[in-house]
């Protein structure tokens, strides 16, 4: 049996939008590959309308220059990539299809930017590539796990050992973790 | 859930505010505030005219920062099934009304950067309200306003008061102006939210325009005038409480169950929340979709049907209630 979980995102796989005037594609290294495959998939007209935006090294000679992207823009590192589309989120038209690719966590910050700027996550093409990683916040102390991966993790704040719930939050870009032995640990 | 839960109101003033249209103003019967409620909510409001009862859905047009007090626009259809017609003819001030709780269907998308208004005739009523809201948090709004002619457009001189040229856009259709929907689309900012509120044909054609131009549907938000629950006469019969009732050609299916004193689930009335869905177990003709809530396969399958705006085209229909 499976149960469906409403709160976890789905990401439906990148496909190019025919009524799109114009493409705002952001890869991390990860997702690279599939937006590759985007443009594969996409007809003359995707890539003269499509800036892409990714990021320098990660030994990058993918070809990402080689898609015929009206701009390519590699940035250093994650938050200068977030900051550039936040920058062409403030300037750009309905009509912009917007498309994620890459881990989790690159999805989920992207996403909340998005919907900073009245882009409902529904309405973006996402594409979960790589590791199967996840933000986990602590509900206790608040604070944040990067890059968990086991269903269990001991909060490097609080040092409470929390169950990470398939509870996810758009707003928080985290699964919610919860302290697993609450009841044997009564003071 | 049941959208039955009422409230007893007083009209406390009828205004004619264009051709064809009248304001009432309705105040609770017991002097107390009434419930706040959204831009963009509506009302249900029970007619009970000779032996037959009306429940007909009105957008609050009134200052959403005012509970003392509702206020809906009535529009006199031609076609009217008896609701506009006995508001506009018999309701006076003084008159007593049961409505129903305000329900929001149609409300702002809360995160939108900008809010375009796309309104044909009657269909500004919601709209009133939201412009309040968002000139009030200083949200970036424009509105398209088409009506036959200034005279037949409810409150146009209110509107060019209160809000600049900028912001608001009045069409004459009679006098050969259109809303070219290509101009409104483009050059929108991202994060712009669009809203249509008119008759069918217009939702149905800036729908298509903004899909073609690359809107997201979850920017796109629209609201329908309640109708299309005449039709032709059928039977229906109750599979579990074994009844069998008739629905006349001016009766909606569920007006039919609520008349034969059936307690059958509603809220919306206009064919768009999914309340009222009911499974169907046999029908001898084919079904009347007037909804916009089943999906394109569940209308095919003739497994369910929403009471409040279809209905049969004749013959019998088994219900599961």
């Amino acid at each position: 049996m499976s149960r469906v979980n409403p709160s976890r995102p789905v990401y439906s796989g990148l496909d190019p939008d025919p009524c799109a005037q114009a493409h705002l594609i952001l890869a991390d290294a990860e997702g690279v590959a599939a937006v590759i495959e985007l443009f594969v998939k996409g007809d003359g007209a995707f890539a003269p309308r499509a800036t892409l935006l990714s990021l320098a090294g990660n030994g990058l000679g993918q070809g990402l220059d080689r898609l015929g992207a009206k701009l390519l823009r590699l940035l250093p590192d994650v938050p200068a990539l977030l900051r550039d589309f936040a920058e062409r989120m403030a300037d750009a038209l309905m009509g912009t299809t917007i498309y994620v690719a890459g881990s989790e966590a690159f999805i989920g910050e992207a996403a909340r930017l998005a919907g900073s700027y009245g882009i409902a996550f529904a309405s973006l093409r996402t594409e979960h590539r790589g590791s199967i990683a996840r933000r986990v916040q602590c509900v206790h102390c608040k604070s944040t796990e990067e890059q968990v991966v086991a269903a269990t993790v001991i909060c490097s704040h609080c040092n409470l050992r929390l169950m990470v719930r398939d509870h996810y939050s758009h707003r928080l870009n985290a699964f919610m973790g919860v302290w697993m032995d609450a009841e044997d640990r009564r003071t | 859930m049941s959208g039955a839960a009422s409230l007893e109101v007083e009209v406390s003033e009828v205004a004619m505010v264009a051709h064809r249209v009248k304001r009432f103003r309705l105040v609770a019967a017991s002097g107390a505030p009434l419930p706040a409620f959204s831009p963009g909510a509506h009302i249900l409001v029970t007619l009970a005219d000779g032996p037959r009862t009306v429940r007909n859905a009105y957008s609050l047009m009134g200052s959403p920062f005012d509970h003392r007090c509702y206020q809906i626009s009535v529009l006199h259809t031609e076609q009217s099934r008896g609701g506009s017609r006995y508001l506009h003819e018999r309701v006076q001030p003084g008159f007593r009304l049961s409505i129903s709780r305000p329900v929001n269907l149609f409300p702002l998308a809360q995160l939108g950067r900008k809010h375009v208004f796309v309104a044909g005739g009657i269909g500004i009523t919601p709209f009133l309200p939201m412009m309040e809201e968002l000139n009030a948090r200083a949200v970036s709004f424009e509105l398209h306003y088409s009506s036959r002619s200034k005279d037949h457009g409810a409150y146009v001189s209110q509107i060019s008061r209160f809000y600049d040229d900028a912001r608001v856009r009045f069409y004459e259709t009679g006098n050969a102006e259109r809303l070219s929907m290509d101009r409104v689309l483009a050059r929108q900012p991202l994060g712009t939210h669009l809203y249509v509120c008119g008759p069918e044909r217009m939702i149905e054609d800036v729908m298509a325009s903004a899909k073609e131009a690359g809107w997201p549907a979850g920017n796109l938000h629209s609201e329908r005038f309640a109708g299309g629950s005449a039709g032709k006469p059928f039977t229906v019969a109750l599979a579990k409480s074994k009844q069998t009732i008739q629905v006349n050609e001016h009766q909606s299916l569920l007006e039919a169950l609520e008349a034969a004193g059936v307690e059958a689930p509603f809220l919306c009335r206009g064919g768009s929340c999914g309340e009222c869905e009911t499974r169907v177990l046999a029908c001898e003709r084919a079904l009347i979709h007037n909804d916009h809530y089943l999906s394109p396969d569940e209308r095919i399958s003739s497994a369910k049907i929403m009471i409040c705006v279809s209905r049969a085209e004749g013959g019998n229909l088994v219900l599961d209630l």
